[in-house]
């Protein structure tokens, strides 16, 4: 079993979610015109994501032995369930928040990168710790690509684009080089 | 006043009741279940055929000679046999595999392992030889590594030629291209020092996990390795 | 009619170019062509079915519980095929790994239960179901065969450019599928303004 530093690197930077896995591209692509939505929408992903590790983890463990094939199902089961609890706690706690993020948090249901977080911790056979670091880790790398993505978008709003480029094309082809920047990061906490 | 006694003609919608809404909810998860159910049964002989013939696979290529192999699992400082039905989960860390020749003669040890590499999980089997403490085998099982670079732990046939005569004792060391002078030392690959130090790491790791067991195993149980009849 | 439904799924409303739906499998798997394809398969095999299915069942499923209905029938056809590929298909099974079971979040298969097979008979829903995935599949091998030939040098596996070719590494990494996807919409987007553009000036004239 790697070690827990490794675990977390892996998660946030070498192996993003985002932009080494294509996770989480619905949002990334489509809720990244604003910083603070995008940042609040990471944190939301975040959140869900460690509740989701939690629960994959008991399931596979206890119940999943026995009828295997339920396996798909019953993780989406629970990830529809972590979203609406955690969209009651939100409108509870904070309307402001509930507000601004609007529809995007139900959407966080049919996001890859938290059914592909379940999928992945389980095939790796992660304990409950490390089922907890790792989705700590990727639901990080998730928001930092999210307000790295919504940081240059902000920025190009003021710039002269084509009509041809704006949109998703460009959005894509920024992703492309940040992602290229993330490759630098291959080889963190490896054997040194 | 009037007003009060106008009722609207349009009949109201009716709502389904809770019972409707659960009872479509059960028959959906009853189907779903029954097709699941049926479609797992009748695929996973051949699931369980796939894996086991790639495992067979791996074993034979870093156990030459082999025909057959048994499952050990490590208990307490020894290893017993065990038999791993279809649903159970091969925990890597606890498993290794004994290779059998036609004259089911022991021709030594599959062991897996994993360990991070240069950019995500490097699996690896290696055949060990306890006679020889050496390692007689290797085969990248899972590999992440950078195309072109890194990729080479399988690709490239000189790294490979580290693994058919490698000393595990006292532990194996990474040299540079062009510079192994001894049995224990593996030739990094250039421009991959990182994914070749990553498999050096992996292979220690392993050594030092399995030997003593696999000698108290051989020792308890005494079992002699092919071609080496008369050592213990 | 039942044409025009098929039609539209490949290239006025093709689910990747134009609603940029199903981004997820899209870049994962499409580091080449086999796997593209592979993956477009899958994807059919699941959308046309769920469509089938919902659109049978269309006004039997209360609509308060539609969305989990659909979400539990196209997760059990995502699972069969699942099964189906681990038994069939080893190594395509093993290339693909977790990103098969990712199909169920798949924007594209939900939102055609959502958006047509559940206000349509079977057989437009058929035909819908069948066009959106043969445009969501040759989307996918558009990208495929793209990264695969500037990456690797290969198409399908077999060498394009022989011996002296140094591939563009970056195509079949990460990078490469935003750079790929984002260079087709380009092109894409490309295309139909000069379509616009020249219907247009007929009706000037």
């Amino acid at each position: 079993m790697e070690n827990l530093i490794w675990i977390f690197v892996s998660a946030l930077l070498v192996n993003n979610f985002t932009l080494s896995y294509f996770l989480g591209l619905c949002p990334f692509l489509g809720v990244t015109s604003r910083l603070e939505t995008a940042f609040r929408l990471g944190l939301a992903n975040i959140f869900v994501m460690v509740i989701t590790a939690i629960c994959s983890y008991a399931l596979n463990t206890w119940v999943l032995p026995y009828a295997p094939y339920l396996r798909l199902i019953t993780f989406i089961i629970v990830i529809a369930s972590s979203v609406q609890f955690v969209e009651m706690a939100v409108k509870k706690l904070s309307p402001e928040l509930f507000k601004a993020l609007g529809i995007f948090l139900p959407l966080i249901t049919t996001n890859c990168a938290i059914l592909g977080l379940a999928l992945f911790a389980t095939n790796k056979g992660y304990g409950f710790v490390e089922g907890i670091v790792y989705a700590l880790g990727a639901g990080g790398g998730v928001t930092l690509a999210l307000a790295l993505l919504a940081s240059i978008r902000e920025e190009t709003r003021l710039m002269d684009i084509p009509d041809l480029v704006k949109g998703t094309a460009l959005n894509l082809i920024i992703a492309g080089i940040i992602s290229m920047a993330f490759m630098g990061f291959a080889g963190l906490f490896s054997a040194t | 006043m009037s007003e009060t006694n106008q009722i609207p003609a349009v009949s109201p919608v009716k709502e389904p009741s809770s019972f409707r809404l659960i009872s479509a909810l059960a028959i959906a998860g009853l189907f779903s279940g029954i097709l699941l159910a049926t479609t797992y049964s009748l695929t996973l002989p051949r699931i369980q055929a796939n894996k086991e013939a790639a495992l067979k696979n791996a074993i034979f290529a870093v156990l030459p000679g082999s025909a057959d192999y048994i499952i050990l699992k490590r208990s307490g400082d020894t290893l017993e046999e065990v038999r791993l039905g279809a649903g159970d989960n091969q925990n890597e860390e606890e498993i290794v595999y004994a290779g059998y020749n036609t004259m089911k003669e022991l021709t030594g040890f599959a062991i897996p392992g994993e360990e991070p590499g240069f950019q995500d999980i490097i699996g690896v089997i290696v055949g060990y030889d306890p006679v020889l403490r050496s390692i007689i085998g290797f085969e990248v099982l899972e590999s992440k590594e950078t195309p072109g670079l890194g990729d080479k732990i399988f690709k490239d046939m000189d790294f490979q030629q580290n693994f058919t005569m490698l000393k595990v004792e006292p532990e194996i060391l990474v040299v540079k291209k062009g510079q192994k002078t001894r049995d224990n030392e593996v030739e990094a690959i250039t421009g991959a020092t990182i994914s070749s130090k990553a498999v050096v790491v992996l292979l220690n790791k392993s050594m030092g996990a399995w030997v003593s067991v696999i000698d108290n195993y051989m020792k308890k149980n005494d079992i002699k390795l092919a071609g080496h009849g008369a050592k213990k | 009619m039942s044409a025009e439904e098929f039609l539209k799924g490949l290239w006025k409303e093709n689910p990747v170019f134009v609603a940029v739906l199903g981004m997820c499998p899209a870049l994962a798997v499409t580091n080449s062509a086999i796997n593209a394809l592979a993956m477009g398969l899958a994807t059919t095999f699941v959308l046309v079915s769920s469509s089938l299915l919902v659109s049978l069942f269309r006004n039997i499923i209360p609509k308060q519980v539609r969305i989990t209905a659909y979400i539990v029938i196209i997760a059990t056809f995502v699972t069969v095929v699942d099964f189906l590929l681990a038994a069939y298909t080893p190594v395509v099974h093993k290339e693909l790994g977790a990103f098969i079971a990712l199909i169920v979040v798949n924007c594209l298969i939900l939102g055609r239960q959502e958006a047509f097979a559940s206000k349509n008979r079977a057989g437009l829903a058929l035909a819908d179901a069948l066009g959106m995935s043969f445009g969501f599949t040759f989307a996918l091998l558009c990208i495929g065969v793209i990264r695969e030939v500037l990456g690797n040098g290969s198409l399908f596996g077999i060498g394009v450019f022989g011996e002296g070719y140094e591939p563009w590494v970056i195509m079949i990494l990460p990078p490469g599928g935003f750079f790929a996807l984002g260079f087709l919409l380009l092109a894409f987007n490309g295309v139909t303004e000069r379509r616009k553009n020249k219907a247009k000036l007929k009706d000037l004239n």
